[in-house]
């Protein structure tokens, strides 16, 4: 009994965490290595579009709300996400047109890019923090848990409880599913195909007459995408402050480059790697302990390797270690 | 134009400008404003050797500027006594145990012979070993410290030693802290290199929010002691009191402004000096090979430079000055708040500064420095104003307006990242550019 306990605890607090977590990392960093892959440079405003997807997704949600539209029990999110992604999708294209696309006919070096980036990171938080401010905005409705701790106590009998929120289940499947469909898409289909040759060797697929913008379109479509679900997810999730988006750029990049920037499964890998690890470290293993030891040997104090303070910290001190020991990632990706 | 036209013009629209802010808001106001335009002058100045000279591209700003603020508890704040008493001495020999353990494991990885694997397991080992020692010395010393008065004190304090002094000590604190880092990335490429001094320079301030012992963490250490006197002390001076007749001014806000002033002059001299060694230093043989490097570094490197060692070199000087730059803010500030540090209003703003003022030329990075400042300060007010008078039709009743009114602050955010797009679209060297040499 006891052990079955300390694996509840484990699923608990480590497993379903890190799983929602981790695909929200997933999808963010799927977004920062597409556009490595494509367009070549790292896009500092990812975070900010992901906030600009959620945004959208928490007007159009109280919009319909109002207008008594629900999916109860599900969160109405759900049914506005839909138009959201166009609507992201259409301000990503609009900021290529106006800003990405000059220094890409330039051929520019992709510091250059970068910084640029961080000029339209700047726009974009000031345009949303003008549209829905800066506080905290709740745009959650409906049921709030799949499974309660108390029923699965009542059903199994167990000491330790397991909760599973619905946000977490949602994120979990939404994310399965995006990410089957852009594998299918970039793998099976002409475009996809397409799109892959371009990023691999730029000159070659111009001459065998792919179109360049075609594919830089697409290209954003598909991060626009991304971006918006990856953003509603954890907005959802976390509840939605624009100011922490900023902060997740780095997790995300970090997931990004531990996988290997410009692999889409690595960045995957990497999202998971990643929010494991923070989960991990900074967990309090006194009653995982409790469990599977005898009484008397259980140690005294908290037993964690690095106060919860450091949660975020963790995932830099990742990508440090990471592009000390091997900076093309988990899975061999581009070397910036 | 020419450069040293644009300098001209460009320094006299400047002065005109807080000139104008003094005489129809108030001098207060515009003396902050120098003050504030002073500090980030010379945090571009360091950023503008690294990247405008060098080629490297430092996100560590925050980092840098948060050590020089360090500096300033360690130097200048009297020690907390019994601190010492209950195990001061062993927290800084666990973290000594610790160094010495990362120290061993490097000189182990990089001088044996054993191969890869076993190498990177025995490094590891040590590593980890040796933070599990430090960790069983220290926890209890560091409870124990944190318990003293934690609503006064409750960290192991500093020297008691004058203020001005930490400004130095914050430089040499950046620089040592460059080395490491310089160390551990300038070998990556420049996107990397971006995203892992980014990284560094957050894992500095989270340590500095949480561990208490050495700098009260989120509880902020309040009350550091000024280089200047206390407008207190001055209103109840003779000549203070006589000049305040003769200009008719307020006491209060007279000795405000003399605090200020006096401010200002330290902070000029500091910025001139720097400046000025700058200046030799990307005149003088070793600014024309570090260009020559960030040019091309094939050729410079057949030409028998140094490329790594250069590079770490120009990063150690530029995040000292940063570090300088960051001492200075919090002295004047007067208190250490790491919760403070935002790589939006540190790292970015500061890029945007270099970027608009002209990268590799340093009267650019002045200018930008200023320019960008003063704007980031008045854009709040501006876009309210600019709100208001669009708004001025619409009934108050309506929600928008007010929902408009309220966010308009954030117009700022907006208003830099345009700066930034138009400078880098149309004039792609800044404000003032490098001067071909």
């Amino acid at each position: 009994m006891d052990f079955i306990n300390g694996i509840t605890l484990i699923a608990n607090y480590i497993v379903i965490p890190g799983l929602t977590y981790g695909s929200q990392l997933a999808l963010g960093a799927l977004g920062i290595t597409i556009i490595y892959s494509v367009l070549r440079f790292s896009n500092f405003a990812h975070g900010e579009f992901m906030s600009f997807g959620a945004m959208n997704s928490i007007l159009l949600s109280w919009l319909f709300i109002s207008l008594g539209v629900t999916l109860n029990p599900l969160p109405t999110a759900i049914i506005v996400l839909p138009i959201a992604i166009v609507l992201t999708i259409s301000y990503c294209i609009i900021m290529d047109k106006f800003i990405f696309k000059f220094y890409r006919k330039q051929n520019s070096k992709s510091v250059i890019n970068l910084i640029v980036s961080i000029g339209v990171m700047f726009f974009t938080g000031g345009l949303i923090r003008f549209i829905v401010g800066p506080g905290d905005k709740n745009f959650f409705d409906g049921e709030r848990f799949i499974l309660k701790a108390r029923t699965f106590k009542n059903i199994t009998g167990l000491n330790e409880g397991l909760t599973l929120k619905t946000t977490q289940g949602i994120t979990i499947i939404l994310s399965v599913l995006l990410v089957i469909l852009l594998f299918w898409f970039l793998n099976k289909t002409k475009t996809g195909k397409s799109m892959r040759a371009y990023s691999d060797n730029k000159e070659l697929a111009l001459l065998s007459g792919i179109n360049p913008e075609k594919v830089v379109l697409i290209t954003w479509i598909i991060t626009g995408t991304l971006a918006c679900v990856a953003g509603t997810l954890y907005g959802l999730d976390k509840s939605y402050k624009p100011f922490t988006y900023l902060h997740l750029v780095l997790p995300i990049f970090s997931a990004a480059i531990v996988g290997g920037v410009g692999n889409p499964v690595g960045a995957i890998i990497g999202g998971f790697v990643i929010a494991f690890s923070e989960l991990i470290i900074t967990f309090a293993y006194k009653k995982i302990f409790f469990y599977f030891l005898p009484i008397n040997f259980v140690p005294e104090g908290l037993l964690q390797i690095l106060s919860t303070d450091y949660k975020i910290a963790i995932s830099f001190l990742i990508l440090v270690l990471v592009l000390l020991i091997k900076p093309t990632g988990i899975y061999k990706g581009k070397i910036i | 134009m020419t450069n040293a036209s644009r300098i001209k013009f460009l320094y006299i629209l400047m002065t005109i400008t807080l000139l104008l802010v003094g005489f129809f808001q108030s001098w207060n106001v515009a003396l902050t404003i120098f003050n504030l335009c002073l500090i980030s002058s010379i945090m571009t100045l360091g950023i503008n050797i690294q990247w405008g000279n060098a080629g490297i591209v430092n996100f560590g700003v925050m980092g840098f500027a948060a050590l020089g603020g360090l500096a300033n508890i360690i130097i200048s704040m009297p020690p907390t006594q019994n601190a010492w008493k209950v195990g001061g001495e062993i927290i800084i020999i666990g973290l000594l145990v610790f160094t010495l353990s990362v120290i061993f494991s490097i000189l182990l990885f990089k001088k044996s012979n054993l191969n890869n694997k076993i190498k990177y397991l025995i490094s590891f080992a040590f590593i980890v070993s040796g933070y599990f020692v430090m960790r069983l010395l220290v926890d209890a010393p560091i409870e124990k410290i944190e318990a003293i008065e934690p609503a006064k004190t409750g960290y192991l304090g500093g020297f008691n030693l004058p203020v001005l002094l930490s400004w130095p000590v914050g430089g040499l604190l950046a620089a040592f802290s460059a080395f490491i880092i310089g160390k551990i990335s300038l070998g990556l490429r420049s996107d990397y290199l971006a995203i892992a001094t980014l990284g560094i320079s957050e894992i500095i301030i989270y340590f500095l929010k949480n561990e208490d012992w050495l700098s009260r963490g989120v509880k902020n250490v309040n009350g550091l002691p000024r280089p200047v006197p206390y407008e207190i002390e001055l209103q109840s001076k003779e000549w203070v009191l006589k000049v305040s007749d003769y200009l008719d001014m307020p006491i209060t806000e007279l000795s405000s402004i003399i605090v200020k002033l006096s401010y200002s002059i330290l902070f000029c001299v500091v910025l001139l000096i720097v400046l000025f060694l700058l200046e030799i230093a990307v005149k003088s043989p070793w600014g024309r090979m570090m260009r020559a490097i960030r040019d091309n570094e094939v050729s410079a490197n057949a030409m028998g430079k140094n490329i790594k060692q250069r590079h770490l070199q120009v990063f150690i000087i530029g995040s000292a000055i940063v570090g300088l730059a960051g001492a200075m803010l919090t002295t004047l500030d007067g208190q250490f708040t790491p919760v403070s540090y935002q790589p939006l209003r540190y790292t970015f703003l500061i890029w945007i500064m270099v970027i608009v003022g002209g990268s590799g030329n340093n009267f650019g990075s002045i200018i930008g420095g200023f320019l960008i400042w003063f704007f980031w300060v008045q854009s709040e007010p501006l876009g309210l104003w600019f709100i208001s008078q669009i708004t001025t039709h619409i009934s108050d009743a309506i929600i928008i307006k007010s929902h408009l009114l309220e966010n308009a602050a954030h117009i700022r955010l907006m208003f830099m990242g345009m700066i930034l797009l138009i400078t880098l679209r149309f004039a792609p060297k800044g404000l003032i550019p490098e001067v071909k040499r």
